[in-house]
């Protein structure tokens, strides 16, 4: 099941897709004592173009998806199909030409950038991976254009990493993206490890680049107003599985599950105003263990509008009205 | 009434082989009994280095404090000797720090770190600081609190790390607690969770609270007053609810503009501050915001301005055109 395509043609299609990780004991012999089950059933379509948000707390599977769609974990279950052809059949050669189209820009620009190389060389190694640029001199002429196109000056291709602010090496990461013209870039957390000032600075330059070029992202955040600034459609996950997904107005206007209810209440306001009329309770408990999820709907035990058959039966996204689909057997 | 806390032109340093960094550039505020403060800033504007200096926990080498008075409950904490600041630290200040992992010691029970501080600076007996902890991991909001006191951090999800902190942190009924980023590293529902604890903690307790972080919208939840730091100095404090409806210095204003929020309409456009955060290793005698400012004149450029009074009820901004800023805005609004 999958939500559904309307509009534009589906770009990525992700059906069933499950990650579980062994949990091992022992030193000499290691042996399985467990799973992890990161990813645990996940349905959702990207259409060209569009920006999908994926949002959800830390060991939701947000990023585990991004990474399985990425090929840099194999899935234990599921597809996922990339203009039609499934990313988890295809060996290391047939994926080579795919990985030019789908990018990725990391969250931290401090460890993703290679230290001991210089900014012109971080941006021209895709180019060279991948064989698209062989003539040096129009190499660096394409790596000054990708520096002014993400705002940066040419001259920058001539210094370290360390050299740089937080923001502009962000920015780099950002160029090294574009470097293959891709058509889709996965966003794990790009704009969380940046200050508030410049956090705005990078997510106006994603937009700019998306009607640019014409990219499709998945935007994959914890930060719910970043997301609701660039998503076209959000989907919330919770450990391991999406629980709501709707258009970004109809999701964050009329939150269906109450797991989305509580994420959004959570958010302090920047007004004091708004905050002191505010009636507010945090919800109860934490995030149990992927390790050992509770039966039934893993939100149950901390959920405020909890029934005994909530324990029992694990509730299925639905569609519940037109394009908002929730996990929740209490949502009519 | 005199302040709990008043710190006087505070100045802390770090001499680095690439030269010397002002960390903090003279910061004066008080800090009433009871009372949330909260600091806000960018990474490297100070507001972190400005409160592990008023603990006196600056390494030196690099950072010294070159200058300032911190006046806390009529004593000068930069006179004290190294044991009386230590009586000072974890007994009338507790602190809570952004990383609960970090601060705990890994190879010691909760409850060790817990009677560990009773017994330190209350000199209880072991029987009495045990039965005192448990009853502090209760009020902290953990269950089953006889089982968790022998559970080592580790044990421990990052929530209730931070919960353990708190609980170390009002052990010795302090007057004061510096919370640094307490719940930046934390889930937005965990984040919640904790901040209501806090805040209803100090005040059942009455207990003042410095909480220094970047979240535009903690600080709109729970602080009374509000310090905005830049690269090294206040630039503009006063009353949160003023601070948030009549920002008067620039940075503020950008800043505030900056955020996507959730409880307006969706934006077409983010307004971003512009340019790069400031180099602290190459800031001149000018006002440090000049280059990202949209007001800047050529008169920023001679002078640090410093604080003045823009508005009621102890609204301070530092801008040479904090005034007319101020006309601008009100004329505006007419």
């Amino acid at each position: 099941m999958t939500a559904p395509a309307t509009q534009a043609p589906a770009l990525l299609e992700v059906r069933g897709l499950q990650k579980h990780f062994p949990v091992t004991e022992g030193i000499l012999a290691r042996r399985v004592v467990g799973e992890v089950r990161a990813v645990d059933g996940v349905d959702f379509t990207l259409r060209r173009g569009e920006t999908l948000g994926l949002v959800g707390e830390s060991g939701c599977g947000k990023t585990t998806t991004g990474r399985c769609i990425l090929a840099l974990e194999r899935p234990t279950a599921g597809e996922i199909l990339y203009d039609g052809v499934d990313l988890i059949k295809l060996n290391h050669e047939q994926l080579r030409p795919l990985r030019r189209r789908i990018q990725v820009i990391f969250q931290d620009p401090y460890s993703s950038l290679n230290p001991r190389m210089k900014v012109g060389d971080i941006i021209a190694e895709p180019m060279k991976v991948h064989a698209i640029e062989p003539d040096a001199a129009r190499r660096a002429a394409r790596v000054r254009d990708l520096l002014a196109i993400c705002g940066l000056n040419p001259n920058f291709a001539g210094r370290y990493p360390h050299e740089m602010s937080g923001g502009q090496r962000q920015r780099v990461g950002i160029a090294r993206a574009l470097a293959l013209n891709p058509e889709f870039i996965i966003c794990d957390e790009a704009v969380s490890a940046l200050d508030v000032s410049i956090q705005a600075q990078i997510v106006n330059l994603l937009e700019d680049l998306r009607e640019r070029f014409g990219l499709t992202y998945l935007f994959i955040a914890h930060d719910l107003s970043v997301v609701r600034h660039l998503s076209q459609r959000v989907a919330v996950m919770y450990l391991g599985r999406i629980v709501e997904l709707a258009d970004c107005d109809e999701l964050f206007d009329n939150p269906l599950h109450p797991y989305t209810r509580a994420l959004l209440d959570s958010v302090p306001a920047p007004d004091p105003g708004v905050e002191a009329g505010r009636k507010f309770r945090p919800v109860k408990g934490e995030v149990p263990s992927p390790i050992n999820p509770p039966r039934g709907c893993a939100f149950h035990p901390r959920c405020p509008v909890a029934v005994e058959s909530c324990s029992q039966a694990r509730p299925e996204l639905r569609e519940v009205r037109s394009g908002h689909w929730v996990a929740c057997s209490e949502v009519r | 009434m005199t302040p709990l806390l008043q710190v006087t032109d505070l100045h802390t340093e770090f001499r680095t082989g690439a030269g010397v960094v002002r960390a903090v550039d003279g910061i004066s505020y008080a800090v009433e009994q009871g009372e949330t403060v909260a600091i806000v800033g960018e990474s490297g504007s100070g507001k972190s280095v400005g409160a592990l200096s008023i603990l006196r926990l600056i390494p030196n080498p690099p950072g010294q404090i070159t200058r300032g008075e911190v006046l806390f409950a009529g004593r000068d904490l930069m006179q004290l000797s190294d044991a009386q600041m230590r009586e000072v630290r974890g007994a009338d200040i507790g602190m809570i720090f952004q990383e609960p992992m970090t601060s705990l010691n890994p190879v010691l029970t909760i409850g060790r770190q817990i009677t560990e501080t009773l017994e330190q600076h209350l000199g209880a007996d072991p029987a009495s600081a045990h039965a005192r902890a448990i009853e502090l991991l209760g009020l902290v909001g953990i269950a089953d609190p006889a089982r968790r006191l022998k559970q080592y951090p580790h044990q421990l999800s990052g929530g209730m790390r931070q919960r353990v902190m708190i609980a170390i942190a009002i052990a010795c009924d302090p007057k004061l607690i510096i919370a640094d980023e307490p719940t930046t590293a934390l889930d937005v529902t965990i984040q919640a969770q904790i901040l209501e604890l806090l805040s209803g903690l100090t005040r059942r307790l009455n207990v003042a609270l410095i909480i220094i972080t970047h979240n535009l919208g903690v600080v709109a939840r729970y602080a009374k007053r509000v310090n905005v730091m830049y690269a090294g100095r206040i630039v503009e404090s006063g009353p949160a609810a003023a601070i948030y409806q009549n920002p008067r210095h620039p940075y503020t204003m950008a800043l505030l503009r900056s955020v996507p929020r959730l409880d307006r309409p969706r934006q077409a456009r983010l307004d971003p501050v512009s340019g790069q955060p400031p180099d602290l290793m190459h800031l001149d005698q000018g006002c440090a915001f000049r280059p990202r400012c949209r007001f800047a004149v050529d008169a920023c450029a001679q002078a640090q301005p410093l604080l003045a009074a823009v508005g009621p009820a102890g609204h301070f901004a530092a801008c040479l055109r904090g005034e007319e800023i101020a006309a601008a805005a009100a004329g505006a609004a007419a």
